[in-house]
């Protein structure tokens, strides 16, 4: 059985039908004029041999292409791309299945991040009364390794609201190097989760070696298609409109295997993108169905999500704001953008402006999780323990997430309302309107009990100290101590040995790292 | 079912917070079976004493409730329900125990003032108090101070609990204190104030003799008061 995910029955929607379609026309006229700049040659002949109108740039020596996609590709594309795809696990009961037009929503984790931050809690006194005491907690940035990568693998298959998971932090040890960081990601998250695996590639070249890897893990090439336990996430259209050389021929090699990718565009508002909502929207719609019509005229049926990443820019730096409204809004219209395609959808939330977690995060994140997810998106790449625009990531905060988002889960629960409840209710209600203190007491015990009722905020704390940090921390370092399910030996064995580049220290059956 | 049976059975049913036969408790294959209102009046017609029922069953029920509550593992729905049942069984056991000139732990009289209408507070401290052993008075909500005079002159209350929600009503009770002293009978109650617009200044401030948070910590008040 797949996991459950969240079943969104009403989602919220901002666009009304008309503004959908006019999202629509405008994102194929763009297609059109001014069409697409492309520096793939692959991606220029594909659509070439498919009737598009491409033609060199003059000046470009012949390395750069305008593409102008005919209506009937995309909506050929559109017809022939999977509206159901599953993500498989190591644990077939991770599994997560997805349907276009099935508002169930997955929370990932992801992006990478190049930075990771500790979290200690040093004791200060007061200079006015030295009996006094308090604990601070403070963080600490330096730069991502491959053991904190099996952490934050680890921690998130323990995480109950963490579905799928996406590599959360760049692997930058003195020992990686181009041609071994992504045999060595992959096998880190693997490793120390259960759940579905995703994460970009570094290098081409490595594809191979990380889809051979995937297949010994999973028992064999076929059994990788049917129980898909890794996909890939490319980035193959640079706003605005330009399909990059490299992620371009990463996305084609990927399609040509059949594994889920992720079509991601991530525009920003007033830079890469118009300022305005419908442009934005116009924009990015075309991006990512060009690169859904590329990935089916290369390989026709190849399970593609509707990746979105829509940001606003900063009026004071032009960085990015994943923390303004305008973002979670431009979310929100790609979720029902995605429906309406019927398509799977990658969506985007709880990326927050702020640097280190406190309420500043907690706002942010908050906002955008609990109102993307009622728009109903399939993969909501959500963003656990992430800071600082994507840049950084804060283990401790992937728990405090862990936390909201169980409360979001709560919330959303079916309400239990028939004829035979409120017939039992009201006799309820008789029955202590004749008594003379008039409480409801006796009829909680069985609710409580029955796990009706929503549980306090996991960290709170006694009294009225603040304790969420401490609390948290305590949580995750049980997690941690917490064992997790290693590919068996004989598996690991076989991998180690079939594929070059592997940390010796990654393997946990001869003293390596178990996070 | 022999004495020992007994006892034990209504200890279990206090841990179960079940009053009566009808109540689910938290073992809900003992729904149906006798709770503790059934034990009680069986044990009496096996001729129990009164006391061995407090002492074995009630109060060490209550005891290991008050463990589990302590160690997260019941929450107040469960305290109240066994503290409700534990007060059931002394309303039974209330005219053995005066026959025999055994003495209670005290008695209070609660009342939310008036121009008050909330009471679930004083509602969940009434029952604490009862499965405490207490004997409780309660007069219900929007009391005015002649009625609470009248009853602490006609029950002589070793404790008056008084409770107001609001900053508009909790002005009320300075009001019923002058006119218990008024009456001459201030000094012969112990006057205990609660509710979310008080505080322990403003105990201090209208002269009353304690300010308690809940209904646990009116238990330890009354038990200080005992003890002093």
């Amino acid at each position: 059985m797949p996991r459950e995910g969240i079943i969104i029955k009403r989602p919220i929607e901002r666009l009304t039908g008309e503004q959908v379609q006019q999202i629509h026309d405008s994102s194929l006229g763009i297609l059109q004029d001014p069409g697409l700049l492309c520096f793939n040659r692959r991606a220029a002949e594909v659509f070439q041999n498919h009737g598009a109108e491409v033609s060199a740039v003059s000046g470009s020596d012949a390395s750069s292409w305008t593409i102008k996609i005919p209506e009937k590709l995309v909506t050929d594309a559109l017809t022939s791309a999977p509206s159901t795809i599953t993500l498989g696990s190591r644990n077939p009961d991770n599994a997560l299945v997805m349907k276009g037009n099935e508002a169930r929503v997955y929370y990932i984790t992801g992006s990478e991040t190049n930075t990771w931050l500790d979290v200690d809690f040093p004791t200060y006194v007061s200079k006015t009364d030295s009996s006094k005491e308090i604990q601070v907690p403070e963080f600490k940035p330096r730069r991502g390794t491959v053991a904190d990568l099996c952490a934050s693998a680890h921690v998130c298959e323990h995480l109950d609201t963490v579905d799928g998971y996406i590599r959360t932090v760049n692997i930058q040890d003195r020992e990686i190097n181009e041609t071994n960081k992504d045999v060595n990601k992959f096998f880190a998250c693997l490793n120390n989760t259960t759940k579905h695996v995703q994460s970009g590639l570094t290098n081409l070249a490595q594809l191979g070696n990380v889809v051979k890897m995937a297949e010994i893990i999973a028992g064999g090439k076929d059994k990788l298609r049917e129980n898909p336990l890794i996909s890939f996430i490319t980035c193959l259209v640079k706003s605005p409109l330009q399909f990059v050389d490299d992620t371009t021929e990463t996305f084609i090699e990927v399609c040509q295997r059949g594994l889920p990718v992720v079509v991601s565009s991530s525009p920003q508002a007033g830079t890469s993108a118009p300022m305005k909502e419908g442009g934005i929207m116009a924009q990015i719609n075309a991006e990512v169905l060009a690169g859904i019509t590329l990935g089916q005229l290369v390989n026709p049926g190849t399970p593609v999500l509707y990746g979105s990443v829509p940001v606003r820019a900063r009026m004071d730096t032009l960085g990015d704001s994943y923390g303004s409204i305008e973002t979670t809004q431009y979310n929100i219209d790609c979720v029902q953008m995605a429906r309406f395609y019927n398509i799977p959808n990658y969506s985007t939330s709880g990326v927050c402006d702020t640097k280190i977690p406190g309420q500043q995060s907690t706002v942010e994140r908050l906002f955008s999780d609990i109102l993307v997810t009622l728009s109903g998106p399939q993969f909501l790449h959500c963003a656990f323990g992430l800071l600082d625009c994507n840049s950084v990531f804060c283990l401790l905060q992937a728990v405090l997430d862990d936390a909201h988002f169980k409360m979001i889960r709560s919330f959303l629960r079916e309400p239990r309302i028939d004829e035979a409840e409120l017939s039992v209710i009201r006799k309820q209600i008789t029955e202590v309107a004749a008594t003379p203190q008039k409480m409801f007491i006796n009829y909680i015990r069985p609710v409580m009990r029955s796990g009706e009722i929503s549980p306090p905020y996991a960290f709170e704390g006694d009294g009225e100290d603040d304790r969420v940090f401490a609390l948290a921390n305590e949580r995750m370092q049980e997690l941690l101590a917490k064992p997790v399910e290693h590919i068996d030996k004989a598996t690991t064995e076989r991998v180690f040995n079939e594929i070059p580049g592997l940390l010796p220290g990654l393997n946990v059956y001869i003293g390596g790292n178990k996070s | 079912m022999s004495a020992t049976k007994l006892l034990e059975t209504l200890k279990e049913n206090v841990i179960q917070g079940r009053k009566t036969s009808e109540d689910i408790g938290i073992d809900e294959s003992l729904t149906g079976t006798p709770g503790v209102v059934e034990i009680v009046e069986e044990a009496l017609e096996a001729d129990i004493p009164a006391e061995d029922l407090i002492n074995h069953s009630l109060t060490a029920g209550m005891a290991v409730v008050g463990e589990k509550f302590s160690s997260k593992e019941y929450f107040i729905p469960d305290m109240l329900a066994s503290a409700d049942a534990v007060g059931a069984a002394m309303e039974i056991l209330k005219p053995l125990l005066e026959e025999a000139n055994v003495a209670t732990k005290g008695k209070i009289v609660v009342a939310t003032v008036k121009g008050d209408i909330h009471d679930i507070g004083k509602n969940i401290v009434s029952i604490l108090l009862k499965g405490a052993g207490y004997e409780v008075v309660d007069l219900g909500i929007d009391v005015p101070k002649e009625k609470i005079v009248e009853v602490v002159r006609e029950e002589k209350p070793d404790y008056l609990g008084l409770s107001a929600l609001l900053t508009t009503t909790m002005t009320e009770m300075p009001v019923v204190i002058s006119a218990l002293e008024e009456s001459g009978l201030r000094d012969s109650v112990k006057i205990l104030i609660g509710g979310a617009a008080v505080s322990e200044d403003y105990a201090q401030e209208i002269g009353a003799d304690a300010f308690c948070t809940d209904g646990f910590q009116a238990i330890k008040v009354l038990e200080a008061f005992e003890a002093a």
